[in-house]
């Protein structure tokens, strides 16, 4: 979403760019091969690496964006503690539980990963956007690269891992 | 007495150092930066991080450990120094847990700095996610170990600057961990906040409490300057 | 003294504990060498008879059960250390009687005095270290003659005996290869209160054992050398730092210490020499492989954690104590003596132009006949391999994992400091052997002995042994490949001490030399995850009992 940072220059970029699976439009699916994919999160269950996937085989380019596809942000948190006890503490033990707790196993749910992994140790990732979110700058300027066939890098001000 | 003056070569330039001068500290007085991490100006120097690296006389050596001589023939920015300086930061990044976005040292952090200024985008070698604790037992300072990257600064500052010897090592290799003078934890040991070892921590793990994001996110140490710019001030300014 | 020095010291050696642990410690050896000699199986034995698992302590307190680095007994693997005393050639038969043994509480092996006595080690099975040696070259031909090598160095002055040493290029034969006249002398010269000479007995490195030999067959030529070195740089001191593992030649050493001093040969104005005092103590080492590192060596002497120093200033200008200080090597020692009793020409006469004089070299593996082997500088590794009967090897480590990973096609080269410079372990591998599997155990022990004081070792070693786990499974890519040799180049430049500049040598001299094993197991693909989904998804299919939603795994 930190693309929308980018402000007016965004019609700049419609201009140049048809926009293709996005959160921006309704659709979910890839049905041709793109240029450029932007992926944000990192993967905590079995759907988030389907979908990785699916980028990864419809992008020529696929760039990580922000703290959590780079090192797992937040929800890595619980990648230190292991995933039963993390379950159980959350649904079975915690404090503010009343009763015997559960913990949701809903078919439909799909399975967490034994910790949440960033993109790059997913798929191959061809470039970073560092920052929780990257700036609207940050973010111009490696699409500016990317729309010149250069490889996206940050001056000191716009490179930032926060 | 006055100690005998000499030169030596850092990448084609010259530097004048005094006898008992680190390579490290004759270029910081001539204002070459050369990047380092566990080094402390005030402090001992200790050879944990080997940020500091350079080749020196055709050998690989720690700045901050290797005393100047005259002739020295350096080698310190170079494409190949600047790409093993970044891997080692990298390792730093992935064997502890740095999530800068939530961490109260980011702008102010020498590890994070370090990362910005040697142009590491990503750490991508694989994360270890090692299981640490956060020491809250102190009034006025809590340690968190999810943080430390083993620099031995406050180990250093403890005891030679603060006379206690608060903090050691536990354990060695990938299992090294910081440890207290005491089983009760921080709280336990001497330790106050005012101590120097309380201060010298490059990253957030020896953070005083109650003290924190008094200076906003965008205004601290390295949001606007990359590490080791005032040290190169100080040449840019004899030069003009 | 605080507490928190305690623990970091502590806490540095394998054979320090912070929780008491069992009455009896049994600890099993895991070379490679071990490992294919059936150690495995001498492990499941001794864990199904005790109820425990390795690393574990059995409830009634009596045995902790656990792996352990090189023992120094590669010719005669598996071997095991309990409570200090060394057993070899193990099978799981002989495990039950061993734990008889123990459990026979009377008898006094669990409660065991340390160092242990040869009468605790008759008790039990096993207990008999062979003699090593194989091949006596010029060095070690009996008879040994306790104290003429010394005798003719002080009928010398101490700088005659150092232009001696000198003259005859002798270099140290731990590996690094300094040259010992120029050491000495570098030693005298400096100034201190008092000048230390410091004999490096702790041979960790895995697969030799030839100064383990040395001290047990040929003690007296030890000291003989070591009082040499004492005299000639002016010390009245000399250390023997001996590994824990060699705890079991305790008795014997002080044994021969003792009666040198009854023979004048240690204390004051020996061998009649008015002025030269002189005496010999020895102090055990707990292990950590990184002892052998000489600055390491001498943190630890002083009681601390064994991490290197760095250097400038040199243990010749400060070392032991903040004194001048001399390390060498048992076997350099030895030669020493011997050159003082047969003369320089004796030792150039053997050896090439930058190598004078010969190399114990210490063999195990798939060759008929392991044990230690003196020969000429300049032999090739052919000529080796057929001396011991390991005509068919497919591979050789010579030098220990930190050292070089040698392939047919070099079998040519020779052991020489201007070629395969080497402290003397050769590891032989038979056409049976899978060579990357050995680098990965190689890879695992930098790991484990990693002091952790600075971060390209003490990270790097990790990050490349999950590479190479990556390369085992078969999931590797090229690029994982070249970024792997890209980090262990890092690691090399980047490292503190020999042992992290050396650390990635096992996979840098096995991708070098056996390219064609690793392009083998490739994934032909241009990226594998760190982890397959599979194996990312096994904890919560047991949590949550049920199978993922996707079928691709």
């Amino acid at each position: 979403m930190s693309l929308l940072d980018i402000d007016e220059r965004i019609l700049e970029l419609v201009d140049l760019v048809d926009l293709d699976v996005s959160p921006f439009d309704d659709k979910k699916a890839f049905d041709r091969q793109v240029d450029v994919g932007f992926v944000e999160g990192g993967c905590s269950n079995e759907y988030n690496v389907k979908e990785l996937r699916e980028f990864r085989k419809h992008c020529r380019i696929l760039i990580s964006v922000g703290a959590c596809a780079i090192n797992g942000g937040v929800p890595a948190m619980r990648n230190t503690i292991g995933l039963r006890e993390c379950l159980e503490a959350v649904y079975l033990n915690g404090p503010s539980l009343e009763g015997a707790g559960m913990i949701p196993n809903d078919e439909d749910l799909p399975l967490l990963l034994d910790r949440v992994y960033p993109s790059h140790e997913i798929v191959k990732i061809d470039y970073f956007l560092p920052g929780c979110p990257p700036s609207g700058d940050a973010m111009w300027e490696g699409l500016k690269a990317l729309l010149t066939g250069k490889a996206p890098t940050l001056p000191y001000l716009l490179c930032k891992y926060e | 007495m006055v100690a005998a003056s000499f030169k030596f070569n850092i990448d084609g330039i010259e530097v004048e150092a005094t006898e008992g001068q680190s390579v490290i500290e004759a270029c910081d007085e001539a204002g070459i930066y050369i990047p380092r991490l566990c080094h402390h100006p005030e402090l001992p120097p200790s050879g944990n991080c080997r940020v500091c690296t350079c080749k020196i006389n055709g050998r690989h050596s720690a700045a901050c450990v290797t005393p100047a001589a005259h002739g020295m023939v350096i080698e310190n920015d170079t494409p190949q120094l600047t790409s093993d300086r970044r891997a080692v930061i990298e390792m730093l990044f992935v064997e502890g847990n740095h999530p800068c976005p939530y961490c109260v040292a980011s702008g102010d952090c020498e590890l994070q700095a370090l990362g910005y200024r040697l142009g590491m985008v990503a750490p991508t070698q694989p994360y270890q996610w090692p299981e640490r604790k956060i020491d809250a037992t102190h009034p006025d300072i809590y340690l968190d170990h999810d943080r430390c990257i083993l620099c031995s600064r406050c180990i250093r500052a403890s005891r030679m600057e603060d006379g206690k010897t608060v903090f050691g090592f536990e354990g060695r290799g990938i299992a090294m961990r910081l440890n207290v003078d005491a089983q009760g934890g921080l709280g336990e040991t001497q330790m106050a906040a005012i101590d120097k070892a309380a201060s010298v921590c490059p990253v957030a793990c020896i953070v005083i409490k109650r003290h924190n994001y008094q200076v906003p996110n965008g205004s601290r140490r390295f949001d606007k300057t990359p590490i080791g710019s005032d040290i190169e001030a100080k040449r840019t300014r004899r030069q003009s | 003294m605080h507490p928190v020095e305690v623990i970091e010291m502590v806490s540095f050696y394998a054979f320090f504990d912070q929780t008491p642990r069992g009455r009896n410690r049994i600890r099993l050896s895991k070379t490679p060498i071990s490992m294919m000699n059936g150690a495995r199986e001498v492990a499941e034995a001794f864990g199904q008879s005790l109820g425990i698992a390795m690393g574990e302590t059995s409830l009634d307190g009596m045995f902790t059960l656990e792996w352990t680095n090189d023992i120094g007994m590669a010719d005669q693997e598996p071997a095991a250390l309990v409570n200090g005393m060394i057993l070899t050639s193990l099978t799981p038969l002989d495990v039950p009687g061993i734990i008889a043994a123990l459990r026979h509480e009377e008898d006094g092996l669990g409660l065991s005095s340390y160092p242990p006595t040869a009468a605790q080690a008759l008790k039990l099975p096993k207990s008999n270290v062979r003699p090593s040696l194989i091949q006596a070259g010029p060095l070690l031909t009996r008879p040994v003659v306790r104290a003429r090598g010394l005798k003719a160095a002080l009928a010398m002055t101490p700088e005659k005996v150092i232009e001696e040493i000198t003259s005859s290029k002798l270099r140290g034969r731990g590996g690094a290869g300094f040259p010992t006249g120029m050491k000495w002398r570098l030693t005298r010269k400096s100034a201190g209160k008092e000048h230390y000479i410091l004999c490096n007995a702790d041979e960790g490195e895995p697969g030799t054992f030839k100064d383990r030999m040395l001290l047990a067959e040929f003690p007296d030529l030890v000291f003989d050398g070591l009082t040499i070195a004492g005299y000639a740089l002016g010390s009245q001191h000399g250390i023997l730092y001996l590994r824990g593992e060699y705890a079991y030649l305790w008795e014997t050493l002080q044994e021969t210490l003792r009666t040198r001093r009854s023979l004048g040969l240690l204390g004051a104005n020996i061998c009649g020499r008015q002025g030269f005092d002189f005496d010999i103590r020895i102090q055990l080492g707990a292990g950590a492989y990184i002892c052998g590192e000489e600055s390491s060596l001498i943190e630890s002497l002083e009681g601390k954690r064994g991490s290197p120093r760095d250097r400038p200033p040199f243990p010749t200008e400060r070392g032991y104590l903040q004194q001048p200080t001399a390390i060498d090597n048992v076997e350099t020692l030895i030669c020493a003596a011997r050159i003082l009793e047969k003369g320089v020409a004796w030792f150039t006469s053997y050896g090439t132009k930058e190598s004078a004089g010969t190399k114990l070299i210490s063999v195990s593996g798939d060759c008929a006949r392991p044990g230690v082997y003196e020969v000429p500088f300049g032999v090739t590794v052919s000529e080796l391999l057929d001396l011991v009967g390991g005509a068919d090897a497919i591979y050789v480590q010579v030098s220990g994992p930190s050292g070089h990973s040698v392939a047919p096609k070099d079998f040519g080269r020779s052991i020489a400091y201007e070629d395969l410079s080497t402290g003397g372990s050769t590891m032989v591998f038979g056409p049976q052997r899978d060579v990357l599997d050995v680098a990965m155990q190689f890879a695992e022990f930098f790991v484990e002995e990693s002091c952790g004081w600075c971060t390209p070792c003490r990270v790097g070693t990790t990050l490349l042994k999950q590479g190479m786990e990556k390369v085992l499974a078969g999931r590797a890519t090229l690029s994982d490949l070249s970024e792997m040799e890209a980090l262990g180049q890092t690691v090399v430049r980047m490292s503190r001490c020999g042992l992290g500049q050396s650390a990635p040598n096992p996979i840098l001299t096995t991708m070098r030399n056996f390219p064609e094993l690793y392009e083998a197991r490739l994934a032909a693909v241009p990226f594998t995850p760190l982890v397959t989904l599979h194996d990312a998804l096994r904890e919560a299919v047991a949590v949550q009992g049920r199978e993922p939603l996707s079928e691709e795994t």
